[in-house]
């Protein structure tokens, strides 16, 4: 499988995919949130490097969406800062809060692809519209992404006669067809019959193999275990623990993620 | 009394007739175009637009839902002159059946927008489409297939209303009918005949519609 | 040239607006039970009856009103029935609700699960008692709000009777207009009359609608 990852400077030739050193791609600053008085996220501070996974775990509530859905401008928070590529949020800003977007993929729990539009047609929407990408250019692009995620036959099927894993690996391809720096993902398996799971699974796997920086809020502690460089837990609105995931699941240190560690067991 | 029906000096009238069809046809086609973009922009800023805008396409939209046509088309042709603006019959006719199906396609296409999943938006908005973007090409399509039978009856509706547009010797169907009675003195099948040819271009209006709105109007 | 006020104007068009409320009462009366006559009727009649009852309905929602109350007009003239505009208005906005109601109350009554008709007649009700007692009601629940809805629609429609010289507060409208020479301000007086009239119903519709959800 040929990568066609864009990213230059993502290429993996250091001791290892996911020890390299990158410089800071996203950084989070006293970031805090509310929905009128009630806090879900009460100061977080976070740093993730170029080329790095992480996986985000907590219980439901704990804030670990809403901080995903800040990084990129769906939800509004009140104090704090936050920079995605050299670039900050501004939310009083259409323009930048655009560039910003433009270099982050989201991939979301409900697949959310458009129904009206052919698959092809989905992830051409976006460079089409905003990278004013060259037609014949955009459509072999399209095409790429598509054979990457396995589903090149798939490019003038309809959203809706699509299995939801396939819909999912998709929406994957319209995310990277942007070339996006970092890509969040909330949740992607959660909609997933358990069978159509690892085919969705082996493809964010794929992208972290390429050096893609993954920020991904999961369920799937084995995945997370297995593919992410960092694992963050949170808990009340807080990042509670932070660490490589053999000391997060082999070491917890505070009794809280042994909890939630221990209830994941029943 | 025997009753005796004369449909031929009806049918050898053809060609007035065949005008008025043409005339009915040609006033809803413009005022289907102007109307379908005036709820458009209408159903837009009753969602999306600021406050005051809100408030007065929400009192624009009442205001023509709960009057008559004929009224409001009195209201242009005989009233709009007294602030110096005279129209002539047709230009009164289409802008009266434009902003008469404006209203009702805001209302209809609303639902529509409304309807559209919180999630299509949030995607569309994290690929970097501006605000304009996400409604035309995310929005606005699926909303249009949604409620395309709805706006199909409506546009069917405002057809036959048209016919009240005789009334200010706009040369439409009615029109057309009542000129052929007043020659040949048989009202009852003039009135017959017109009557069966509004009904044969409702019927067939509203096929041609529901036929082109997959191909023309917002894709498969 | 008499000299109008704007009382004087207002004053005979609420004289006249009696008349659009009269004839709107009777059509929506007169409509309801022509309607449901009709329902009975495709409900418990064979294909044919239904056949025969939607293209009642087809011919009254596929024509203009105006149409309709030219032809009731001059066809009961022409059957020798001694006719006014007002009898004219009433028969044919009589009929055009009825295929509309019918028509309404035919989505309400498909809408109750056909379970409920197979439990019933499996306790050996009649086709009567079914309707009567298990379907009615239920269906009844589901048509108000777009009943009330509809009966602004025929408040409109009667603006149409006009046309056939029945002086209700259109056509009043446009005489005053004539004589006043100020039909800006005399067809605003209209307007909101109908309004006042249609918007309370359109929103005690919204009210029920809303409430059934």
């Amino acid at each position: 499988m040929n990568s066609v990852l864009s990213n230059p400077q993502q290429t993996s030739d250091s001791d290892g995919p996911h020890t390299q050193a990158g410089a800071p791609i996203l950084r989070i600053t006293a970031l805090r949130k509310s929905y009128g008085t009630h806090e879900v996220l009460r100061g977080i501070d976070l740093t993730v490097l170029r080329g790095e996974v992480v996986a985000i775990i907590g219980k439901s509530g704990s804030g670990k969406s809403t901080l995903l859905r800040c990084i990129n401008g769906l939800e509004v928070f009140q104090e704090g800062s936050l920079i995605v590529d050299g670039k900050h949020l501004l939310y009083d800003n259409a323009k930048a809060m655009r560039d910003l977007r433009q270099g982050v993929g989201m991939i979301f729990q409900g697949f959310n692809l458009f129904p009206h539009l052919s698959v092809g047609r989905n992830v051409m929407l976006a460079p089409q519209l905003v990278k004013k990408r060259q037609a014949g250019l955009n459509e072999e692009r399209a095409r790429q992404l598509l054979a990457r995620v396995g589903l090149a036959e798939k490019f003038d099927a309809m959203p809706d006669k699509l299995s939801g894993g396939q819909q999912q690996r998709v929406a994957i391809a319209r995310a990277l067809a942007m070339d996006p720096a970092i890509m969040l993902c909330d949740e992607i398996t959660s909609a997933l019959d358990p069978e159509l799971v690892g085919e969705v699974l082996r493809v964010v796997e794929s992208l972290a193999d390429e050096g893609m920086t993954l920020l991904m809020v999961t369920h799937e502690m084995s995945f997370a275990r297995k593919v992410a460089d960092r694992v963050i837990f949170m808990h009340q609105g807080l990042v509670h623990e932070i660490g490589p995931p053999a000391e997060i699941f082999g070491h917890p240190q505070t009794p809280e993620l042994r909890q939630f560690l221990s209830s994941l067991r029943d | 009394m025997p009753l005796q029906l004369d449909f031929w000096s009806i049918v050898v009238q053809w060609p007035l007739l065949l005008r008025g069809a043409v005339w009915t046809v040609g006033l809803t086609t413009i005022a289907t175009l102007l109307g379908g973009t005036l709820g458009i922009l209408c159903a837009w800023s009753r969602v999306h637009g600021p406050r005051p805008l809100r408030w007065l396409v929400g009192a624009y939209v009442e205001l023509i839902r709960n009057t008559p046509f004929i009224v409001q088309l009195f209201f242009i042709f005989f009233g709009l002159p007294e602030l110096g603006i005279r129209l002539s019959p047709a230009v009164a006719s289409i802008l009266a059946m434009t902003i008469n199906l404006g209203a009702y396609a805001t209302e209809i296409l609303r639902a529509g927008i409304e309807a559209t999943p919180r999630g299509q938006i949030e995607a569309a908005e994290s690929l970097a489409l501006s605000k304009a973007q996400v409604f035309t090409h995310v929005v606005l399509p699926p909303a249009l297939k949604k409620v395309w039978p709805a706006l199909v009856s409506q546009i069917v509706i405002v057809m036959l209303g048209s016919a009240v547009c005789g009334q200010i010797s706009t040369e439409e169907l009615s029109y057309a009918t009542n000129l052929i009675q007043s020659r040949n003195f048989r009202a009852f099948e003039s009135y017959i005949v017109g009557t069966l040819l509004y009904l044969g271009l409702a019927i067939l209006v509203r096929s041609l519609l529901a036929w082109a709105g997959p191909r023309f109007v917002f894709g498969r | 040239m008499p000299d109008f006020t704007l009382w004087d104007i207002f004053r005979n068009l609420l004289m006249a607006a009696r008349w659009t409320v009269a004839l709107s009462l009777v059509a929506f009366i007169g409509g309801s039970v022509v309607g449901l006559a009709l329902l009975v009727l495709r409900l418990s009649g064979g294909p044919l009856v239904g056949r025969l009852v939607g293209a009642y309905v087809q011919l009254f929602q596929g024509t203009p009103l105006l149409m309709q109350l030219f032809l009731l007009y001059f066809g009961m003239a022409m059957l020798g029935v001694n006719t006014s505009a007002w009898i004219a208005a009433c028969v044919a906005l009589t009929l055009y609700a009825s295929a509309y109601l019918t028509e309404i109350w035919r989505g309400c009554v498909a809408a109750i699960p056909r379970g409920q008709w197979e439990a019933s007649a499996s306790l050996a009700l009649s086709f009567g008692q079914q309707f009567r007692h298990i379907i009615l009601p239920q269906a009844l629940r589901l048509a108000v709000a777009p009943t009330v809805g509809f009966l602004v629609q025929v408040v409109k429609g009667t603006a149409l009777a006009s046309v056939i010289g029945f002086v209700e507060l259109t056509k009043a409208g446009g005489m005053i207009a004539n004589v006043t020479y100020e039909p800006m301000l005399v067809y605003s007086c209209v307007a909101l009359m109908y309004f006042a009239l249609c918007f309370p119903i359109s929103l005690y519709a919204r009210v029920l609608e809303r409430k059934l959800q």
